[in-house]
């Protein structure tokens, strides 16, 4: 089982078809299959065990993916926008090995990033342009051999936050992708004349399963490197767009900016999905009304499932506007049914123990796509099988799945994970902070925005805005907190743990 | 068949069908494709093997078939004329109710 399989029949069927288009710069996926096999040829040194891209969206994207599965190496996409120093504390992880970023940051990085612990081992720093020459040229070497058909094989490794401290690497293995793409993906059920748009970034695991996805179905995919409304429609419209994913912040700014508009039309987008943060209620309203023919699919997956293990359909979101039935309109809010794949059971909080139908409780998820394990951590599966994926949330009488919020204080902003205890822990090292809880409230625009609630030391003083500038130095500008209040004191158990529940409590009540 | 893994290539050693398991059984199974039992994709085909005329209802690229146990499951990657059995009872295409697409 390998993604180069599904790459194997798109280029064997539907070889001479755009399958990735940037700007004016197009790639068939003949093309993208002769390019991954050139990759894999030079990953192929005898040295490198991980590929890793650090860039937006480009032709080389793909080609990466496709390349690492092809030489058997694990694909590794870093978030761009990180800080030098959390930059290096995930490349640290990925000695030796390959690392693809834009001419500027290669520039700045050197030829080589050696290894922390004084070994051999290195990150070879090239840059996209010159990658894509070397996979793209006449003279591309072209690798004859086979790709690894094991199932165990690690595919890609996801970086995502948990509670406390740096992101860890979620692991996913060739067998949970490929068996997300075959229970999910119609082979050539795209149209010649279909495109996708695809705004969400490389290391977010929508980015990544919509490649697999797309060239699976056949669907040309359209990329904007950087998302912005105004692009993202004249993209869309340009390009006779017919379908797109985007996070809910996203289609708040794009609702915005068409509501502005005289006449707001996309004729030719059909579907559009969405996912990674809770859509609030009344945008999801205005874009239904802005695009009645439109279908809209809300996408409940997380990194560790390979994305997507719920969802709710067209015609149930069509149904939940339009029905007398109190119960199916508040289905717009759900994240519709688990995939016919998927099985998914609710348990208690204490003591995990499954619970009835419209009882609140852990969303613990099962199935072939996922994966539950992390780098350096393991798996995190129970011995049945089951994921907990630290959702909190209920299943009604039908099966609709809602959810409730992080159950571990995750922070979820504009479909991020972000570690409350990460930036608490920056926090803490400035001079005049005793005490630190960063919490995640509710947002109108980023589904949660992140708010930290201090005690000062006695005698010390520091201002709202030295704070956030001295987290946004650490780390980057999205945590940085957006509200911070001053406290005597934090809300501590007997056992000593920090009850961030009472903090958002008391700090929604307070609003 | 002898225990194939899953992730295993397979082929018909008598059409152009191409395979790879999705879920192999925990059993031996005889896989066959238009009558003859498949093999790696890599290996040669046994001498004299022959498509059998009754055998020859084709497999489609990209579908998937199973059986009405569910214990085992191959994706056609290349299509060909034989159709697929196991132990001679003839594999079904596993029903896709298209989900709208979600990336």
């Amino acid at each position: 089982m390998n993604l180069m399989m599904l790459l194997e029949m798109a280029a064997g069927a539907y070889g001479d078809r755009v399958a990735f288009q940037n700007g004016d710069e197009r790639l068939t996926y003949q093309e993208l299959f002769e390019a991954a096999g050139a990759l894999a040829a030079s990953l192929d040194d005898g040295r490198t065990q991980h590929l890793a891209m650090l860039d937006e969206s480009s032709l080389a994207l793909p080609i990466g993916v496709f390349g690492a599965s092809w030489a058997g190496v694990p694909f590794a996409p870093l978030n761009y926008r990180l800080t030098d120093a959390e930059l290096d504390s995930l490349i640290s992880q990925l000695h030796p090995g390959r690392l693809v970023t834009d001419s500027e940051r290669a520039a700045r990085l050197g030829d080589r990033l050696l290894s922390p612990d004084g070994g051999d081992a290195y990150v070879e720093v090239g840059t996209r342009d010159a990658m894509l020459s070397a996979v793209r040229g006449k003279g591309a070497g072209r690798s004859d051999a086979t790709w690894s058909m094991e199932p165990e094989d690690t595919a890609i490794l996801l970086f995502t936050s948990g509670t406390t401290g740096a992101p860890k690497a979620a692991v996913l293995r060739q067998k949970h992708l490929v068996s997300y793409v075959l229970g999910t993906v119609e082979f050539m059920s795209a149209e010649e004349t279909d495109a996708s748009l695809n705004c969400v970034p490389p290391y977010h695991i929508a980015g990544m399963a919509a490649i697999a996805s797309s060239v699976y179905s056949g669907r040309r995919v359209v990329q904007l490197p950087a998302f912005t409304s105004a692009g993202w429609l004249e993209t869309a419209r340009r390009e006779n767009v017919t379908h797109a994913f985007v996070v809910p912040t996203m289609l708040a700014r794009i609702v915005d900016e068409l509501e502005g508009e005289k006449d707001a039309r996309l004729p030719s987008l059909r579907a559009l999905s969405y996912g990674g943060g809770k859509m609030p209620q009344s945008v999801i309203e205005r874009a239904m009304r802005l695009f009645p023919d439109c279908n809209f699919t809300n996408a409940y997956g997380l990194t560790e499932t390979s994305s997507t293990i719920s969802l709710l359909g067209p015609e149930e979101h069509r149904e939940a506007m339009s029905s007398a039935d109190e119960a199916v309109r508040r289905r717009i809010v759900s994240v519709g049914r688990p995939l016919p794949t998927i099985e998914v059971s609710i348990r208690d909080a204490d003591d995990l123990s499954p619970l009835p139908a419209g009882e609140r409780g852990l969303i613990h998820v099962r199935g072939e796509q996922v994966s539950g394990e992390y780098r350096g951590k393991g798996s995190l599966l129970d011995d049945e099988g089951w994921f907990n994926t630290r959702d909190g949330g209920y299943l009604d009488d039908e099966g609709y799945l809602f959810l409730e919020g992080r159950m571990d204080d995750v922070i979820v902003r504009g479909g991020e994970n972000m570690s409350p205890g990460e930036i608490e822990d920056v926090l803490l090292e400035h001079a005049s902070v005793a005490d630190a809880a960063v919490v995640g409230v509710p947002d109108e625009q980023w589904g949660e925005a992140v708010a930290a609630v201090i005690v000062l030391k006695a005698e010390a003083e520091a201002s709202v805005a030295e704070l956030q500038q001295w987290v946004k130095d650490r780390l980057r500008s999205s945590r940085t907190p957006e509200r911070i209040e001053f406290w005597p004191e934090l809300p501590y158990n007997e056992t000593g743990k920090l009850l961030r529940r009472k903090v958002r409590e008391a700090l929604r009540d307070s609003d | 068949m002898t225990t194939f893994k899953a992730g295993t290539r397979l082929k018909s050693a008598v059409c152009s069908s191409e395979l790879m398991l999705i879920v192999a059984p925990d059993r031996d199974v005889d896989l066959a494709c238009g009558g003859v039992s498949v093999i790696e994709l890599g290996a040669d085909a046994p001498a004299g093997a022959a498509l059998d005329p009754d055998q020859k209802q084709g497999t489609q690229m990209g579908k998937r078939y199973t059986n009405e146990a569910g214990d085992i499951e191959v994706l056609c990657t290349k299509p060909g004329e034989g159709g697929l059995a196991v132990d001679g009872v003839a594999l079904e295409v596993k029903g896709a109710k298209p989900l709208p697409s979600s990336d």
